[in-house]
């Protein structure tokens, strides 16, 4: 019995703790991100935002998951109530389950595995089933439009998402994410004379990637400006049409964990994860958590700056952006990065010490 | 160990009543949602056996591509189920004889190394242990060198089938105002606007 407590039972408790902490913590970062969405894309439009709940409304993303809860859930009498009711819990727990795998510091990670990056990448393609079920099980002909329209768009940007990751993994040699984020401890910056500086992190030698990456991204998680899943001022909203209350508030926070996903991806592949911007003392103090959220919520506010900014795509545009644009492009890299690192024989991760 | 045991009891009853779900579902949409279940707990066991590599690839080709395909197609389709349960019996006989076929060559495959012991060591090549090399490194390591000619062989099927689906469905309409997006980014000023004065009372 004394084995089994030890092999099991405690590292099992272990496990779960940390999960829970993660996802608590997570769960609060993106209601605050919330808030700060709606806060910057006021203040581009010189409102106020959300100033009401709480001190300058800091609660506001509490009320709404409240009101949420409380309202009466209304279920389409010809829909089909099973997969009605698993598609947001489908969307939600998918874009949860992929925060697994992402180190928040060195060794502060969930499942530390070899395949990391496979494993986001296909919970990342499962996320399509929460849009194609919800659209189809609603049993209404707008709602299964929609559903098509948003499918057929995340699966086009996956396409190009998986060769951009490619083209890191060529660099780094290794699928596991520690390994990413340790192998930008050299780089560009390393060699012109700045040691373990931010400039040699990915995002430099890769730029274009980085482009399209992040672009590939506002297009994967349907943020504007190609949220034409749902487009509130011109198609309803898509697959959500026939959704209310906590489901939908599922549908919703799935959408937000899957940016804040795509925050730390793009922060873990290409801003160096956990590492500080530049080695030297009063920045390499600052401990690595701080620095990872820190380079998140920059590259949300980036999502969000471009929410406000730019104009909704055009469905077509879209698609032709995707593959005829992307896709050659990030194909090519492909090529182009192998061949210099074969030629050179640059990258790899750096040896400890 | 137990642990194992459990999850693998768990994996594959889940991966063999969905399987069953598939052919006796109602729905045929319920049908790909249990097959995509089956694919799923499939990948479970893969990652039992040590093989994450290809659990995670058995996810993203068949879960995240495969299956969407299956249930696009199968949702647009205008299926009368009445009409489909009433050539049941008449198919019966050609169903049961490819479903026997696929038996008898499945049992051949795994009971090969009873039948005949000498084809057991050409089975598998071995892998180095997973201390020395990690799983994705030895399946690469061993396809592009080993089968090299074989992956691209497959490569070339591929092509030669996507090129063939093109080739067949593609036709170029006469007569149909398409978008040249060149043409249209590429346009000035100067030649799209023409200034003109109107004369009062006459028009142009």
């Amino acid at each position: 019995m004394n084995g089994f407590l030890d092999t099991y039972l405690i590292p099992g408790a272990i496990m779960v703790g940390q999960s829970l902490l993660l996802l608590s913590v997570l769960l609060v970062i993106i209601a605050y991100l919330l808030y700060a969405d709606r806060k910057i894309w006021a203040a581009v439009q010189l409102r106020r935002g959300p100033n009401v709940v709480g001190p300058w409304g800091l609660f506001q993303s509490f009320a709404d998951l409240l009101k949420f809860v409380l309202k009466e859930p209304v279920i389409p009498a010809p829909s089909d109530k099973t997969i009605f009711l698993l598609a947001p819990l489908v969307s939600t727990v998918l874009a949860l389950a992929a925060w697994a795998v992402i180190p928040v510091d060195a060794g502060w990670v969930i499942a530390d595995i070899n395949v990391g990056v496979l494993y986001v990448f296909a919970i990342a393609s499962l996320e399509v089933y929460g849009v194609i079920m919800g659209g189809w099980a609603s049993n209404s002909k707008y709602a299964f439009l929609g559903s098509l329209r948003s499918a057929a768009q995340m699966v086009s940007y996956e396409v190009s998402i998986g060769f951009v990751i490619i083209t890191v993994l060529l660099c780094v040699g290794s699928l596991n994410f520690t390994d990413i984020v340790l192998a930008q401890t050299e780089g560009i910056g390393t060699s012109i004379g700045m040691p373990s500086s931010l400039l040699d992190w990915h995002w430099l030698p890769l730029f274009p990637m980085f482009v399209i990456f992040f672009i590939s991204g506002l297009a994967e998680t349907n943020r504007p400006p190609f949220d034409l899943p749902e487009a509130e001022s011109e198609l309803v909203a898509g697959f959500m049409v026939e959704y209310s209350s906590t489901p939908y508030m599922l549908f919703m926070l799935g959408e937000y964990v899957a940016i804040t996903l795509i925050c730390a991806l793009t922060t873990t592949l290409f801003l160096g994860g956990w590492l500080p911007p530049v080695d030297i003392a009063p920045f390499n103090w600052v401990p690595g958590v701080v620095w990872f959220v820190l380079k998140l919520c920059f590259v949300f506010f980036m999502f969000a700056m471009v929410k406000a900014i730019v104009p909704r795509y055009r469905y077509d545009q879209l698609m032709r952006l995707g593959w005829k644009v992307f896709l050659p492009l990030s194909l090519a890299a492909v090529v182009i990065v192998a061949l210099v690192l074969q030629l050179t024989g640059w990258g790899g991760v750096p040896m400890a010490g | 160990m137990i642990l194992q045991s459990l999850f693998f009891y768990l994996f594959s009853a889940v991966t063999i009543a969905a399987a069953f779900m598939v052919i006796s579902a109602r729905n045929p949409v319920h049908s790909v949602l249990f097959l995509i279940l089956a694919f799923f707990n499939s990948a479970g066991l893969f990652i039992l056996l040590g093989a994450e590599f290809l659990a995670m690839i058995l996810v993203v080709v068949y879960v995240g591509a495969v299956a969407v395909l299956f249930l696009f197609v199968v949702m647009m389709l205008d299926v009368d189920f009445v009409e489909m349960r009433q050539g049941f019996l008449q198919y019966l006989p050609v169903g049961a004889l490819i479903g026997i076929i696929l038996l008898a060559e499945l049992i051949a495959v795994l009971a090969g190394v009873y039948i005949a012991p000498e084809t057991a060591a050409r089975v598998a090549e071995p892998t180095p242990p997973l201390s020395q090399m990690s799983n994705t490194e030895a399946i690469g390591s061993l396809l592009y060198t080993k089968y090299v000619f074989f992956f691209q062989m497959a490569g070339l099927v591929l092509l030669v089938a996507m090129i063939g689906a093109i080739v067949l469905t593609l036709r170029h309409k006469e007569g149909v105002k398409r978008q040249d997006v060149s043409a249209q980014v590429g346009r000035t000023r100067d030649e799209a606007i023409e200034v003109v004065k109107v004369k009062s009372r006459q028009g142009i």
